[in-house]
């Protein structure tokens, strides 16, 4: 039980995603998060305006279900498997991240520099959470794919296709932290 | 509802595995993209090399689905132009809001409820590609 309690080494991280990718696709699915959000469009009724949204969303209900448990087994995993800790970031990253001004490094999962309520709420802050998720949502289906779909299981089934998506993931994520953070912060 | 329960307890397990690892953190993400740790890394790498030996296994073993068929990954198109283009527009909303879509959804249940703002801004990226999908490069 001790060892469910630590944060898991990413030697064992890494398979079990594997796992997880492995039993969709035994179960006749693939795996795919960023689909959800094509699907919640079209239950939204995007479908009336836009093509690409008339789909019947019913086949993708496993998907919702698959979310549904994702946001359970992150309650579980914060709440019930952790034990309060800090990350246990690299001494660089610390020093980098106070240098940009953010203060206890770490201490959650998630900076409160930029999550916490009054951060949202400031005008630089919301624009910061709606930019960044447009540019997933956007980014992802233009892809036709997120780290799930083209990092896990592209990868795993050795297609250049999501090879290349990869390297976009990595020159987007690279140009953002190097060059437009230092602007930002 | 029964055949969904095998999804739901994947998901369960996909979610606790994302916090466990702390791959939903914001702050992995920033020391992935200045590459101050083998962390993520190492997370992703064994996901994939595991990945490539249960896909090779299903396939000698010749493995069939639940549903009856055989096990295979279907094939994405061929191309680069959107998997560059959307994979950095990607990559960069990545890097700035630190939650791919999968943690997004667990960080909801962590109880970082300020990410559904960024799920909310997410389904709208969605909408609007599937509003200028015919004038983008692909």
């Amino acid at each position: 039980m001790e060892y469910i309690l630590q944060p898991w080494p990413w030697y064992i991280s890494g398979p079990c995603i594997a796992i997880v990718m492995f039993s969709l696709l035994y179960f006749g699915k693939t795996f795919g998060m960023s689909s959800s959000l094509r699907t919640l469009c079209a239950i939204g009724g995007a479908g009336k305006h836009l093509k690409f949204f008339q789909m019947d969303w019913r086949s993708q209900k496993w998907n919702l279900i698959v979310v549904v448990g994702a946001i359970l087994g992150g309650f579980i995993g914060h709440n019930l498997l952790s034990n309060p800790i800090a990350i246990d970031l690299s001494q660089e990253t610390i020093t980098d991240l106070n240098a940009l001004g953010f203060e206890n490094v770490g201490k959650s999962l998630l900076p409160p520099e930029l999550f916490s309520w009054d951060a949202v709420f400031s005008f630089k802050g919301i624009l910061i959470l709606i930019i960044g998720g447009f540019l997933v949502g956007f980014g992802t289906r233009y892809a036709g794919g997120c780290t799930s779909g083209h990092a896990i299981t592209g990868l795993s089934s050795l297609q250049l296709p999501s090879l290349i998506a990869v390297i976009g993931f990595f020159l987007g994520g690279l140009i953002m932290i190097h060059f437009i953070y230092p602007i930002l912060f | 509802m029964g055949k969904y329960i095998k999804f739901f307890l994947v998901g369960i397990f996909f979610g606790i595995v994302l916090v466990k690892s702390e791959a939903v953190s914001w702050y992995r993400i920033f020391e992935m993209f200045k590459f101050q740790s083998f962390h993520m890394y190492g997370i992703i790498g064994t996901a994939v090399i595991t990945g490539i030996i249960f896909l090779l296994i299903s396939k000698i073993k010749k493995v069939k689905t639940t549903e009856g068929s055989a096990l295979r990954v279907p094939l994405k198109e061929l191309g680069y132009k959107r998997y560059i283009f959307g994979g950095t527009l990607f990559g960069l909303g990545w890097a700035l809001c630190g939650a791919c879509p999968g943690p997004m959804y667990m960080l909801i249940g962590t109880g970082a409820f300020s990410i559904i703002i960024v799920i909310v801004a997410a389904l709208l990226g969605t909408f609007v590609y599937g509003l200028l999908k015919d004038k983008l490069p692909h």
